[in-house]
C-alpha cells in the first residue's frame, strides 16, 4: 500500500515535471527571444537617433520664430546677415547654396552621363578594368583634399583668369563638380547596366546607329535612374561644407556675379557656430540654416522616392 | 549618311569627354602625390605640431584619426549588426518596416555637418562633455550607421535561401541560424563594407570640428592609462584629426608653408585611404576564399 503510494507520488512528480517542460520555452525559444531582443534593441537605437535628430534641430531651428519672433518671412527674404545687430536675412546663404549646387550638377551631368555611356556601351572592357575603379577611389576622397585642391589649383587659377580674389561661386562650382562627377557617374553606370539587353539588340537590329540606340533607347529608358544620380550628386553638393567653406569666401552678401566672395548655408553654419553663445539670437538664426539644410535633405530624399515609383509604374505598363 | 555621320560625332564627343575626366582626375592624385610626398617623411608622421602656427609633424593628429577610427567602430559594428540582422530576418514587410527603412534613408542623406552639429548641441552643450574623442567618436557613429546597417543587411539578404532552411530544419532558433550560419556566410561582404565605410569615416571632417574638436593638446606617448589627462587613449581630451588638420591650416592659415604641409598631410590621408579601398577588395575576396572554399 504504502509503496503503490510512493509510485504514484513519483509518478505525479514525473507529469508535473513534464508539463512544466511542455508549457516552458524550450532553449531554442529562449535564444530566439535574447536574438529577438538585441536585434530590436539596435534598431531602436538607430530609430531613436533619428528622431533625436529631427527633433533637437527642428526645435533649435525654429526658436528664431519662436523666441525671438523673427517673421519666417523676413528671415527667407532678408538680404542683410548681421546677427550680432539683430539683423537676419538668410536670402545670401539660401541662394549661395542652391546657385553652386545646381551649377554644379548643371556642369557635372553631360560629363557623367558621357563616361557612363562610355563606360557601359563604348568600350565596357576599359570602363571596367581602369575607370570602375578610379571612380571609386574618387569617391572616396576626403572632402577636405578636395577643399585643398580648390584652394591651391581653382582660386589662384581663377584669380588669375578673371580677376578679384579668386573665392566665389565659380571657384566652389568647380570645386563642387568634381566632386559630385564620381557620385553621378557611378550610380549612372549602374542605370545604364539595369536597361535591359533585348532593348539595345532590338534597336541595333533596326538599323540604328550606337549612337541613335544609346540616345533614343538606352538613355531614354534609363532616365529615372539618371535623374536620381544628378539629385544624389545635388543633395552631396548642397550639404557640402568644408570643401565649399574653403573655396568661397565666406561674405554673407547676395552675390551679385559668380566670381566675388559669396557663402553658402553650410559655409555660414562651419565658420559661425563655434562663435555664438547658446541661445542667443545670433546662435538661434544659425540653427535655423541648419533646419533649412535638414529640409533640404528631407526634400532631395523624397524627390528619389517619387522618381523610383514613377520610374516603376513606367517598366510594368 | 546623316545618322552615320552623327554617330561618329556623339562618339568623338564622348571620347573627348571622357579624355577631360580622366584628366581632372589623374591631375587630381598627381598634384597632391607630387606635392605632398616630397615633405612626408617619419620626422613629418611622428612629429608634433606647434601649436601657434600650425608647422611641424602631424604624429598626434594621425593618432588621433586612428583612435576615433577604432571607437566608432567599436560602437557602430555591433548596433549596425543587430540592425542589419534585424531588418534581414526579423522585419515583416509592412508599413513599419518601411519607417525603419526611410528613417535609416533620411539618417544616411543628412549633410555630414548637420550630424556633427547634432553631436555639438548633444554632447558639447547639453551633456557639457565637450570637444572630446568620445563626442567625436559618437557623432561619427551616427554618420557611419545606416551605411553599415544597410551593407550589413545587403550581405545577408544576398545569402541563399536554403541556408537558412537547413539551420531552421536542424532545429536550431531564428538567431542560432542567422549567427551561426548566414553571419560566416555574409562575412566577406560585410568586411568589405566596414573596411569601405572606415575610409570614409577617416577623412570626415565636417562631422568633427565640432564635437572632437579642432586642437590637438600635445600628449604623453609613454602614458597609456585612459584616466590621466595627458593619455593619448584618454577619452575625454579634445581630438582633431588628420581632415580637420588640413582644413584647419588652410583657413586660418598662419603657417607660411600651409600650403606644402596641407599637401602633405592630404598625400597622406589619400594613402591611407586608397589602403583602405585596397584592403577592403584583397581582404573581402580572401574571406570569401576561406569561408566558401571557392578557388
Amino acid at each position: 500500500m504504502e509503496q503503490t503510494n510512493f509510485q504514484l507520488k513519483k509518478q505525479d512528480t514525473q507529469s508535473q515535471e513534464w508539463s512544466k517542460r511542455l508549457h516552458h520555452a524550450t532553449r531554442a525559444t529562449r535564444e530566439d527571444w535574447i536574438g529577438r531582443g538585441i536585434s530590436y534593441l539596435c534598431i531602436g537605437v538607430i530609430i531613436l537617433v533619428v528622431a533625436s535628430m529631427l527633433w533637437f534641430i527642428t526645435s533649435k531651428g525654429i526658436a528664431t520664430f519662436t523666441q525671438n519672433h523673427v517673421s519666417l518671412w523676413k528671415f527667407l527674404s532678408g538680404t542683410d546677415w548681421s546677427p550680432s545687430q539683430g539683423k537676419i536675412g538668410a536670402l545670401p546663404m539660401i541662394v549661395g547654396s542652391f546657385a553652386v549646387t545646381f551649377a554644379a550638377a548643371i556642369v557635372a551631368t553631360p560629363f557623367a552621363v558621357g563616361t557612363a555611356i562610355f563606360m557601359t556601351e563604348i568600350s565596357p572592357n576599359k570602363g571596367r578594368k581602369f575607370l570602375q575603379p578610379v571612380i571609386e577611389l574618387l569617391v572616396g576622397i576626403p572632402s577636405v583634399v578636395y577643399g585643398f585642391i580648390g584652394l591651391a589649383v581653382v582660386v589662384p587659377f581663377m584669380r588669375h583668369l578673371v580677376g578679384g580674389s579668386g573665392f566665389g561661386i565659380i571657384s566652389a562650382t568647380f570645386v563642387l563638380f568634381v566632386m559630385v562627377l564620381p557620385t553621378i557617374t557611378s550610380m549612372t553606370v549602374d542605370s545604364l547596366r539595369a536597361v535591359p539587353r533585348y532593348y539595345k539588340e532590338a534597336s541595333l537590329a533596326l538599323g540604328a546607329t550606337r549612337w541613335q540606340t544609346v540616345s533614343k533607347v538606352i538613355l531614354r529608358s534609363a532616365t529615372p535612374g539618371i535623374l536620381t544620380a544628378v539629385i544624389f550628386g545635388m543633395a552631396r553638393a548642397f550639404g557640402e561644407a568644408l570643401a565649399v567653406q574653403m573655396v568661397i569666401g565666406n561674405a554673407a552678401v547676395m552675390p551679385k556675379d559668380l566670381i566675388s566672395a559669396a557663402s553658402t548655408l553650410t559655409s555660414q553654419l562651419t565658420t559661425g557656430i563655434g562663435d555664438t553663445i547658446d541661445g542667443t539670437l545670433p546662435n538661434n538664426a544659425l540653427w535655423s540654416l541648419a533646419l533649412i539644410l535638414l529640409l533640404m535633405s528631407l526634400f532631395f530624399n523624397a524627390l528619389v522616392r517619387v522618381i523610383a515609383k514613377r520610374g516603376q509604374l513606367k517598366h510594368e505598363r | 549618311m546623316n545618322a552615320k555621320r552623327k554617330d561618329m560625332i556623339a562618339t568623338v564627343i564622348i571620347d573627348l569627354i571622357v579624355a577631360i575626366v580622366v584628366g581632372i582626375l589623374f591631375f587630381l592624385l598627381a598634384y597632391i602625390l607630387i606635392k605632398g610626398l616630397p615633405h612626408v617623411s617619419w620626422s613629418f608622421l611622428t612629429g608634433a605640431t606647434d601649436s601657434f602656427d600650425g608647422t611641424g609633424g602631424i604624429g598626434v593628429q594621425l593618432f588621433n584619426s586612428f583612435y576615433l577610427l577604432v571607437l566608432t567602430m567599436l560602437i557602430s559594428i555591433p548596433i549596425s549588426l543587430g540592425a542589419g540582422i534585424y531588418l534581414a530576418e526579423y522585419a515583416k514587410d509592412n508599413w513599419r518596416t518601411s519607417l525603419i527603412r526611410s528613417a535609416i534613408e533620411v539618417l544616411s542623406s543628412l549633410p555630414s555637418v548637420v550630424v556633427g552639429l547634432f553631436g555639438f548641441l548633444l554632447f558639447v552643450v547639453k551633456f557639457k562633455i565637450g570637444f572630446s574623442v568620445i563626442s567625436g567618436a559618437i557623432a561619427l557613429t551616427f554618420f557611419n550607421l545606416p551605411l553599415l546597417t544597410r551593407n550589413i543587411e545587403e550581405s545577408l539578404s544576398a545569402v541563399p535561401r536554403s541556408q537558412r532552411e537547413a539551420g531552421l530544419s536542424l532545429g536550431l532558433s531564428k538567431w542560432k541560424t542567422e549567427v551561426g550560419i548566414i553571419l560566416p556566410v555574409a562575412l566577406p561582404g560585410i568586411v568589405t563594407g566596414v573596411v569601405l565605410s572606415a575610409g570614409r569615416v577617416f577623412g570626415e571632417a565636417a562631422a568633427l570640428i565640432y564635437t572632437a574638436g579642432q586642437s590637438a593638446p600635445v600628449t604623453n606617448f609613454a602614458d597609456w592609462n585612459p584616466m590621466d589627462a595627458a593619455s593619448p587613449l584618454n577619452p575625454f581630451r579634445p581630438a582633431e584629426t588628420l581632415a580637420v588638420h588640413i582644413w584647419k591650416m588652410n583657413t586660418e592659415g598662419l603657417a607660411s608653408n600651409a600650403a606644402a604641409l596641407s599637401a602633405a598631410a592630404s598625400a597622406v590621408l589619400i594613402i591611407a585611404v586608397l589602403l583602405f579601398n585596397l584592403g577592403a577588395r584583397v581582404l573581402g575576396s580572401y574571406l570569401y576564399r576561406r569561408v566558401t572554399a571557392s578557388k
